[in-house]
């Protein structure tokens, strides 16, 4: 027995060192892949010094005014970002608005209602929207959607234009394309993201929280909006938020229908400009200094307020994680 | 006046039918756009489309052979780069990480580059690649779809490594494997599958993506395989037909668009049955 305990190969000490002696490449292993994992987090942190870098020319010239200005005339060298900051919320509005009580209903009838043999193949449907690339999105839109919608947009005109306060949004030439039908793409395009997270966690609402509502009486709507909703509340806001920060940085689809107007307009039937397809469409004409460090400034922009959204959706999403993972 | 329970039932009917409805919507969406772009891409299908290159504007016959291979070699590039980098930090996240604070945050920050803006990665490539080298490039390229394809692949990665029973490090471990030995030949091949399936969901994500290429690949009218030249490719030849007035120009994005279609419809395909396949075995 004390043969073993004793020190009498050259191997004891370095077993003493610690582990790392006994393999130094393993070491070497969790060194590199570490190195590499933190250089994957340290992609953001470029980003974002690379965008200040690249856009503080014209952070400098313009100051904060660059924030509130509605000017972008390249010939005077007179660039403000307030029409594009409006054109991209506005256009991720207008998509939320369509898409979160699509895709809860799309969330429901998965997870509550469908038979089991519709399940899937009904999911993989709704998960395809997301496979189709926002390019083909934008061709579809510009050239199949958007004349289908200018038909109807005579109607949205005398109709939702009539109604006082609101209607001036409403009012404007079908020409198919501008701020709605962009939004409407927008919408679609992120339907399946909202959709597939809402419908994984309806499905992990405890059955026995569904049923004992049943047994009160409950019908299946007020099970949906009493048990499941409350149950996953900060998941389904986190989902939300997540398919908001893929609407405010899409960029072809927006490019293809929005009508790049770089004017402000109060009609969202009328052409608009967003931070990402004005970036899309002018910076490879971008032809003075200024005028390109502009156009990085908005992509700066574009990058802070879905980083915001972003991490606030990670965040709502975690916290479930959590407290469904603490539950038995 | 109805009673309560009728009214109950009123609106539960009304909001189920709702819930039907919206679904029908979505699914609609799908076969519209899938629909429209058989039946436009379909006709211009011709075998000339593979063999010759993008015509001048204005002119008939020509095809996207540029635009195909060029596309292709920004994606053999973007996985040159990217599917090392992904697999070695999620293999780290998983192996090496999975309860450690730091880690965490490392997941935290891939999931924010994950939904990151495509034209934003465009932008930061644009400023570290071409601008510093002067010029726009295929490598700039590859670099943008690469910065887009890490995410995909550290989170699958991460992932499947995870799932991976404990039994089999232990096991590893107890007949005195060294871990980096136990990684490569026992945990690595049992989640290959799985990977494999990220990978190909991520070449889907990137086959398609436009923004991060305009002004980092460029685009190309004539044949070029050079590395530091700008490059033909798919997406910005689609983006660029598409809105010309040329009709034979937008009958070739058509048909860009449906091999595109087809190609990323069948990765996902076969990426599901790979994790079906995988998921039987285990």
């Amino acid at each position: 027995m004390k043969a073993y305990d004793a020190p009498i190969t050259g191997q004891a000490p370095e077993h003493s060192a610690g582990k790392r002696m006994r393999f130094p490449a393993d070491f070497l292993f969790r060194k590199l892949t570490g190195f590499i994992a933190l250089l994957v987090a340290a992609i953001l942190v470029a980003i974002l010094i690379a965008l200040l870098d690249e856009g503080s020319q014209a952070l400098h010239t313009f100051g904060w005014g660059f924030l509130a200005t509605t000017t972008w005339n390249p010939v005077t060298g007179k660039f403000g970002a307030l029409v594009f900051i409006v054109g991209t919320l506005i256009s991720s509005a207008i998509a939320m608005l369509l898409a979160i009580p699509v895709s809860f209903g799309i969330a429901l009838f998965i997870s509550e209602l469908a038979p089991r043999w519709l399940r899937g193949p009904v999911s993989t449907a709704v998960e395809l929207l997301a496979a189709i690339p926002s390019i083909i999105y934008g061709m579809w839109g510009l050239l199949v959607f958007a004349p289908w919608f200018s038909r109807l947009e005579p109607w949205i005109n005398d109709h939702l234009g009539a109604i006082p306060g609101i209607g001036a949004l409403f009012r404007g030439p079908p020409m198919g394309i501008g701020m709605l039908t962009a939004g409407i793409v927008l919408g679609i395009m992120v339907i399946p993201f909202i959709a597939a997270i809402m419908r994984d966690v309806f499905m992990i609402t405890p059955a026995a929280l569904k049923e004992s509502a049943y047994a009160l009486g409950a019908t299946t709507w007020e099970v949906a909006r009493h048990v499941i909703l409350p149950y996953t509340r900060t998941a389904v806001t986190g989902g939300i938020f997540l398919g908001l920060g893929r609407a405010l940085g899409e960029t072809m689809a927006v490019t293809f229908i929005i009508g790049n107007s770089n004017n402000l307009n109060t009609s969202l039937l009328m052409p608009g400009s967003s931070i990402a397809s004005v970036i899309a469409n002018e910076f490879t004409e971008a032809t003075t200094d200024l005028y390109r460090s502009s156009l990085l400034a908005l992509g700066l922009i574009l990058f802070l307020i879905t980083f915001i959204v972003l991490v606030l959706a990670k965040l709502l999403l975690l916290r479930m994680e959590r407290n469904a993972g603490g539950k038995p | 006046m109805m009673s309560l329970r009728a009214r109950r039932r009123a609106i539960n009917a009304f909001n189920l039918t709702m819930a039907v409805l919206t679904t029908v919507f979505g699914v609609f969406w799908l076969a519209w756009i899938l629909w429209t772009t058989f039946s436009h891409g379909i006709g211009a299908i011709h075998l000339s489309l593979f063999t010759q290159d993008t015509p001048p504007p204005g002119s008939a016959g020509g095809g996207l052979r540029n635009a195909f291979v060029g596309s292709l070699m920004l994606l053999a590039l973007a996985l040159a780069i990217g599917v090392p980098i992904g697999v070695l930090a999620g293999t780290w996240l998983a192996e090496f990480a999975a309860r450690r604070k730091l880690g965490g945050m490392v997941r935290f920050l891939n999931d924010i580059l994950l939904s990151a803006p495509s034209i934003v990665i465009g932008l930061f490539t644009y400023s570290i690649v071409v601008g510093p080298s002067g010029h726009f490039s295929m490598f700039a390229g590859g670099v943008a779809l690469s910065l887009i394809l890490i995410p995909v692949v550290v989170r699958t990665t991460d992932e499947m490594l995870r799932l991976v029973p404990g039994a089999l490090r232990e096991a590893a471990i107890a007949l005195g494997t060294p871990y980096w030995r136990l990684v490569m030949r026992i945990t690595w091949k049992a989640a290959a599958p799985g990977i494999l399936t990220g990978v190909l969901l991520g070449i889907a994500r990137i086959s398609g993506e436009t923004a991060p290429l305009l002004f980092t690949a460029l685009n190309n009218q004539f044949w070029s395989t050079n590395l530091w030249r700008p490059i033909a490719n798919l997406p910005v030849v689609i983006f660029q037909f598409a809105m010309s007035p040329y009709e034979n120009w937008q009958k070739m994005a058509w048909a860009g668009a449906f091999v595109a279609i087809a190609f990323i419809l069948l990765l996902s395909i076969i990426s599901r049955l790979i994790l079906r396949r995988g998921v039987h075995r285990t």
